[in-house]
């Protein structure tokens, strides 16, 4: 009888471990800061890179599009490895790029565009690194994809095949 | 291409070979008074199979062959060709592959090694093993083929990640997987010894071998491990309580565990249920290490690889593992009354016991710290991560009685002991005590618990000086491994005391004073390596006349692109002075890193005395 009981409640939380560990696989899990998502874009103005004017962020992210808000710099290795991913993404119609050219010396910077195109729609200037600051950017490169002010997804490095697909499927 | 194919097709033979195994095995589980030589035969070929599979994945790394997608994911051309060889089991397909081939190769020394033993037994072995065997198959077959094909081939592959390329970790996962795998042929043995009934001396004596040998790989594999974490991940610790981590502790506090328990099943014909179900866990835990690692369910620095649908099938098989040694365990194992399991409370026994259960808790501290994160998302949706002031909190105050009951145990006799003529452990005792706490005093770290650890820790070193001398080398294995236990508590305690650490941003040209020591930033080189571009720092550090040159290392790695940060240790006798340096951002300043690391060497000199005992005895049985 004892034993019978020790049997059942061994099967028991056995099958409950099982259970655990099987919902814990169906869970998404990647390194995502939580506090970062679903939050609104931070408020901010900078200097147009070629036009040099003063521009706001309610202007820039206004319209129902999708944005993806990239900081690069043209000292920045991995960046010109994740150039050409964002050169293809920028020719989906409705994905506007906006590049935020972070502690950055404007000559290089320009080459840098010049020498392998130049994906974005908008550049911003961040000479100071304080607007970085604002989005809790972590380091150069890195990629929020903004819709309706909102950051659904963040990608922390260089962009890759893999990231390229994930931001494709949110824009479908 | 062609290593390829071979690999793959002889993988699909060693998978078919398994089914005249079985075949032969059940028909002679009934037939004939000895062991059919076909089961040997065939397990032999199973195992070239296995091996000429694993030499073709070997070749496809060797010539880059990236049609093969896993030679693809993980080399490149400009990779080193150690590293290439070396990347084969650096990846999941491959390691998987070499699991498979450790299995069939432990499978089949154990069936020479076994000649003596009950023809049932051995049989049953083979059946249970190649449960596991075909399940290892059946995964990497269906799920992670290590030679899948790719079209149009590829001209470049992905390369290797950077921090894998290290001497110490290529050695590593092989290592930890013989430990790994070994408690395969503990769990088989287990199941068939208790479905015959045949748990007993002659069974406990000639398992112990493999759980001394399964004990030993496993112990150097986490020494392995820990060293890599040390000098590459560049944090200046050597055990983070990372998940990953713990997953190779566990199986290594139950096989510690067991190796005892065996012990006294071999001397006293008892605790045979202790060493069934230690026999299960051990190998359990092995299994849900690679479930962890490989399903990507938890977050860790180690997470190379994951894939759900991978976790699912070794989640399964895992717990199918499970069910089947429980239903063994329940309807097979007689709860005999130990007739001959009396014995008073002064004894071997007891402290043994106590040991055991002591163990016991240190496992549910890991298991908990390690899965408990995970029922906490799943049933709350609440992300909490378990760091090392957990484990800290609830392991170092019992390890104070531990260790006063490991120095006394192996004092005393089996069944009673009496009592007189064991004064000197407590005059031992109080001297350790004293010493600890002039220590303690001198240095201001005014903490009781501090002086009771380390003077616990120091009541097991002198014991155990003692019995160098006093018992004459009689079970030295023994005594070498608690010498070496001991040490390595100390000397974690003083690492963790003394150590100290300075974070600076330093220039070429400048220096950094602090009136104890100077460090000074005298030069930057630049090198081209063959995959990689390094820049080299070079330091100077000068403490009362002495001066240390010091060249922490910036890696940029072509393939894939990722800059990693490579310290300068400069290790002696007492301390280790450790360095890295890191770029900050835009600027020509560099983050420097310097740390005085205490008595680390004699962390790994006393993992390897531990091990060096397990080694003894594992080649004085055999002279024996």
């Amino acid at each position: 009888m004892k034993n019978k009981i020790i049997y059942s409640l061994t099967i028991i939380s056995f099958i409950f471990l099982f259970v655990i560990f099987y919902k814990g696989l169906k869970k998404p899990n990647f390194y995502q800061p939580k506090s970062e998502l679903k939050k609104n874009i931070p408020y901010f103005s900078s200097i147009n890179f070629f036009e040099k004017e003063i521009i706001n962020s309610e202007d820039i992210f206004n319209q129902n599009k999708f944005y993806l808000f990239n900081i690069w710099a043209s000292w920045c290795v991995p960046c010109k490895d994740e150039h050409m991913f964002l050169v293809n993404l920028s020719k989906i119609n409705n994905l506007e790029i906006i590049g935020l050219n972070y502690k950055d010396n404007y000559e290089n910077a320009k080459k840098f565009i010049k020498e392998l195109g130049n994906p974005y729609n908008k550049i911003l200037v961040d000479k100071d690194g304080t607007i970085a600051i604002e989005w809790g950017a972590y380091g150069v490169p890195e990629t929020f994809l903004i819709h309706q002010n909102q950051i659904i997804k963040r990608i922390i490095g260089p962009l890759n095949t893999k990231t390229m697909k994930d931001i494709e499927s949110f824009l479908k | 291409m062609l290593y390829s194919s071979l690999g793959y097709y002889a993988l699909l033979l060693g998978f078919v070979s398994s089914l005249p195994i079985f075949f032969f095995s059940i028909k002679n589980f009934k037939d004939k008074q000895i062991l059919d030589y076909k089961i040997i035969t065939f397990s032999f070929i199973q195992l070239f199979l296995v091996f000429i599979s694993f030499l073709g994945l070997i070749f496809s790394f060797i010539y880059s062959d990236f049609s093969n997608e896993t030679v693809f994911n993980n080399s490149h051309t400009t990779k080193p060709l150690f590293y290439k060889i070396v990347g084969t089991w650096g990846n999941h397909e491959g390691s998987l592959l070499l699991w498979l081939l450790v299995l069939t190769l432990f499978i089949f020394i154990f069936l020479i090694k076994s000649r003596e033993l009950l023809k049932k037994y051995r049989i049953l072995t083979v059946l249970f093993q190649q449960i596991i065997i075909i399940g290892f198959f059946i995964f990497l077959i269906k799920s992670s083929n290590p030679f899948n094909y790719l079209f149009p081939v590829p001209k470049e592959g992905m390369g290797l990640n950077p921090i894998l390329q290290d001497p110490a970790l290529a050695i590593h996962p092989p290592i930890l997987y013989l430990g790994y795998v070994g408690s395969s042929i503990i769990f088989s043995s287990v199941l068939a010894a208790t479905t015959l009934n045949y748990i007993s001396k002659t069974w406990a004596v000639h398992i112990k071998n493999w759980v001394l040998a399964s004990w030993i790989f496993l112990t150097l594999g986490i020494l392995l491990g820990s060293i890599w974490a040390y000098y590459e991940l560049g944090w200046g610790g050597f055990w983070f309580w990372d998940p990953v981590e713990n997953v190779s502790l566990m199986p290594w506090l139950a096989l510690t565990t067991l190796l005892h328990c065996i012990l006294v099943l071999e001397k006293r014909s008892s605790l045979s249920s202790w060493v069934i179900i230690l026999s299960i866990t051990t190998f359990t835990l092995s299994m849900c290490g690679t479930f962890l690692v490989r399903s990507g369910i938890l977050n860790s620095v180690h997470t190379f690889a994951n894939d759900p649908e991978r976790g699912l099938y070794i989640l399964t098989f895992l717990f199918i593992l499970i069910f089947i040694s429980l239903f063994i365990f329940f309807a097979f194992h007689k709860l005999e009354k130990d007739k001959s399991f009396s014995f008073s409370i002064i004894s071997k026994e007891t402290s043994l016991l106590i040991n055991n259960w002591f163990m016991m808790y240190f496992l549910s501290v890991v298991l908990v710290g390690t899965i408990y994160p995970i029922f906490l998302d799943v049933l709350s949706s609440e992300q909490i991560s378990v760091g090392p002031p957990f484990y800290h909190k609830l392991i170092a105050p019992f390890l104070i009685p531990f260790l006063i009951f490991m120095a006394i145990g192996p004092q005393l006799k089996w069944i009673k002991s009496e009592i007189i003529g064991k004064f000197y452990l407590v005059v031992i005792f109080i001297i350790s005590m004293l010493i600890s706490f002039l220590i303690i005093k001198k240095l201001n770290v005014n903490l009781l618990i501090n002086t009771v650890l380390i003077g616990s820790a120091l009541y097991l070193f002198l014991v155990n000086i003692r019995d160098f001398f006093s018992k004459k080398f009689k079970n030295t294995s023994q005594n070498l491994s608690h010498f070496g236990f001991s040490l390595l508590i100390l000397s974690i305690l003083f690492n963790n005391i003394f150590s100290s650490e300075i974070i600076t941003n330093l220039k070429v040209g400048e220096k950094f004073d602090n009136n104890k020591f100077q460090i000074i930033f005298n030069d930057l080189k630049k090198f081209e390596e063959k995959n990689y571009i390094s820049f080299k720092g070079y330091f100077s550090i000068k403490e009362n006349d002495l001066e240390d040159k010091l060249q922490p290392e910036l890696r940029i790695y072509n393939q894939p692109n990722i800059i990693t940060s490579e310290a300068d240790i400069k290790t002696t006798f007492f301390n280790d002075k450790f360095i890295t340096m890191n770029t900050v951002k835009d600027e020509e300043y560099f983050n420097i890193r310097y740390q005085v690391k205490p008595f680390m060497l004699w962390i790994w000199v006393s993992v390897l005395l531990i091990s060096a005992g397990g080694i003894l005895s594992f080649f004085t049985r055999r002279i024996e």
